[in-house]
C-alpha cells in the first residue's frame, strides 16, 4: 500500500488559491457603480443569451465571473434561497445581506473542504429605497467577503479597473449616462480595445421602479442612453 | 457535501422546489396532519361531494383582451365573515386569476402561483407561455386534490393575455387539475350559474372594452340578487366589486370611481323598472 504523501495545509491552500485565481483571471471584468437613481451593472459579454448578470429580487441583482456553470449554480442557489424566504416570510424581509451570507459560507465550505475550489468571484448588490442606503458585496472564491462602497469590479482585470475607478474620484453619484460612459471607458481602457454596445450586457436597480426594481438595458437602449 | 445555500436542485418550479425540500410549506403539506385527525372516519364518496364555494367570479373576452372581476364577499355559513376580501389577483405582468373556494388556501395557491412563475422567470431568462402557466396551474389544482377530500376546495379562473396569439385566454378547471379553455365567458362559484345566465344573453363576439366592463359587473349584480353567497355592490360602505382588464399593456386595475360610476348607471335603469 503506497503512503499517502503528506501535504501541509498551507501549501495546499496556496495550490487551491492559486489555481482559483488562474481560472478567474481568464474571465473578463464586471462593473457595479452606483448612480443616482440606484446601482449599474455592465459585463463585458459578446453572448447576448448567456447572462453574467442576472435579478435574484425585488431589489437584489448578482452577477458572476469566472467559469459559467459554477456561478450560474450559484445564481440558481440564490433565486431559490430569495424566493423561498420571500414566501415563507415577507418580500421585504429578503436581504442582500442574508444573501451574501449564504453564498460567503458555501463557496467558502467549498474552497476548504473540495478537492477542486470553485472558480468565480461574485457580485450582490441591493439598491436601497426609503433613504437606506445600497448594498454592495464581493465574494471571494475562498469565501471572503467585501463589503464595497461607490463601486465594486469583479473579474479577470478587476484590481486594475479597480485603481482605474479610484483615480476619477467619484464625490457623489454621477447619473445614468455619466455612470455608463465612465464603466465603458474604463472597460476599453483596461481592455486597450474598443467595445461595441452589442459587447456589453447591461443591467440597472433602479429604485424609482415599484416592486421589481431589475431591468435589462439592452444594446438599443444603450445607443439611446448615450447618445447627446 | 450537504450545503444549506445549495440544495441539490436542478429544476426550475418553485411549487416542486417546496414539495421535495419544505414539504410543510406547500399547500397540501396540512394533508398528513389532517389526515391523521379524521383517520376514524370513513372517507367521503366521490360522487356526492357537497362543494362549498360561495363566491362569484367571472372573465369574458372582448376584442383587445379579457376583462376578469369577482365580488368582495367571504361567509362562514350564514355569517358573512368579510366584507372586502379580494377574489381576483395580478399574477405576473400578463396573466390575473380569480378564485373561488376555501379562502385561505385560495388565497395561497394565489401566493404561490405568483411566485412560481417570476421564480420560472429569473431562473430561466424568459416567461413560461400562456398555454405553460395555464398548465402549471392545472398541476397546482390537482396537487390540492387531497385537500379538497377535507373540505378545502380550491378553484381557480384563470385569464392571461397571449403575447405569440396576441390575445386574450381564459381557462377554467376542475377539483382534479383538469384544464379547460373556454371561448368567450366563463363564471364560477356559487352564483356562477347565476353569472353564466346573464353572460349567455348578453355577450356578442368582438365586444369594445368598456362593454365587456359594463357586462361583467351587470352578470356580478344579477348573481347577487339570486345568490346569498355572493356580495352586490355596498352602496352604505362603499365597497364594489373589483375588476382587472387583461390586455397587450399588461394588467391594469379598473378603479373603484369607474366601477361605481357604472353600477349607478346600472341601479338608475332598475330603479325606473321598478317604479
Amino acid at each position: 500500500m503506497p503512503l499517502p504523501y503528506y501535504v501541509s495545509p498551507e501549501q495546499m491552500m496556496q495550490d487551491k488559491a492559486e489555481y482559483a485565481k488562474k481560472g478567474i483571471a481568464k474571465g473578463r471584468s464586471i462593473i457595479a457603480i452606483e448612480y443616482v437613481n440606484g446601482i449599474l451593472l455592465v459585463a463585458e459579454n459578446p453572448s447576448a443569451s448567456l447572462y453574467k448578470i442576472s435579478e435574484i429580487y425585488d431589489s437584489i441583482a448578482f452577477a458572476g465571473a469566472g467559469k459559467y456553470s459554477e456561478f450560474e449554480n450559484l445564481r440558481k442557489a440564490g433565486i431559490r434561497h430569495a424566493d423561498l424566504k420571500g414566501f415563507m416570510y415577507s418580500r421585504e424581509d429578503v436581504t442582500a445581506r442574508s444573501l451574501a451570507n449564504g453564498y460567503s459560507q458555501s463557496v467558502g465550505t467549498i474552497f476548504s473542504q473540495e478537492q477542486k475550489p470553485l472558480e468565480v468571484e461574485i457580485l450582490v448588490v441591493q439598491v436601497g429605497h426609503n433613504g437606506h442606503a445600497n448594498e454592495m458585496y464581493r465574494i471571494s472564491f475562498d469565501g471572503s467577503i467585501i463589503d464595497e462602497r461607490t463601486f465594486a469590479v469583479i473579474g479577470g482585470k478587476a484590481e486594475a479597473i479597480q485603481a482605474l475607478l479610484k483615480e476619477k474620484g467619484l464625490t457623489k453619484p454621477p447619473d445614468l449616462r455619466e455612470a455608463l460612459s465612465l464603466c465603458i471607458s474604463s472597460l476599453e481602457q483596461i481592455g486597450s480595445q474598443k467595445l461595441s454596445l452589442e459587447s456589453l450586457e447591461v443591467a440597472v436597480l433602479d429604485r424609482t421602479r415599484e416592486g421589481r426594481r431589475f431591468r435589462r438595458l439592452s444594446a438599443a437602449d444603450t445607443k439611446q442612453l448615450l447618445s447627446p | 457535501m450537504k450545503l444549506p445555500f445549495l440544495p441539490n436542485h436542478d429544476d426550475s418550479s418553485f411549487f416542486d422546489f417546496l414539495t421535495r425540500h419544505h414539504p410543510a410549506l406547500t399547500p397540501t403539506g396540512r394533508s398528513g396532519f389532517l389526515q391523521a385527525q379524521a383517520s376514524g372516519e370513513p372517507m367521503r364518496g366521490g360522487g356526492a361531494m357537497n362543494v362549498p364555494h360561495a363566491t362569484t367570479v367571472l372573465a369574458i373576452k372582448y376584442q383587445q383582451g379579457v376583462v376578469i372581476a369577482g365580488d368582495r364577499r367571504a361567509t362562514e355559513g350564514f355569517q358573512i365573515a368579510e366584507r372586502r376580501i379580494e377574489k381576483v389577483f395580478k399574477i405576473d405582468d400578463y396573466s390575473a386569476m380569480a378564485i373561488a373556494g376555501a379562502a385561505g388556501p385560495c388565497i395561497e395557491m394565489a401566493k404561490l402561483f405568483q411566485v412560481e412563475l417570476e421564480h420560472y422567470e429569473k431562473l430561466e431568462g424568459v416567461q413560461l407561455s400562456c398555454e405553460g402557466k395555464a398548465n402549471k396551474l392545472g398541476q397546482m389544482v390537482k396537487a390540492n386534490l387531497p385537500m379538497v377530500f377535507q373540505g378545502l376546495v380550491v378553484m381557480p379562473l384563470y385569464v392571461g393575455y397571449d403575447v405569440k396569439r396576441t390575445e386574450g385566454r381564459i381557462f377554467k378547471y376542475d377539483l382534479s387539475g383538469g384544464r379547460y379553455e373556454e371561448s368567450d365567458y366563463h363564471a364560477i362559484g356559487s352564483g356562477g350559474k347565476d353569472a353564466r345566465n346573464t353572460m349567455r344573453e348578453h355577450f356578442l363576439k368582438g365586444l369594445a372594452e368598456p362593454e365587456a366592463l359594463k357586462l361583467a359587473l351587470l352578470a356580478l349584480y344579477n348573481a347577487a340578487d339570486d345568490d346569498v353567497g355572493t356580495g352586490g355592490p355596498d352602496l352604505v360602505r362603499g365597497i364594489y366589486p373589483t375588476a382587472k382588464i387583461v390586455d397587450a399593456r399588461g394588467i391594469t386595475d379598473v378603479s373603484e370611481q369607474q366601477i361605481r360610476n357604472i353600477y349607478d348607471g346600472l341601479l338608475a335603469t332598475r330603479r325606473s323598472k321598478e317604479s
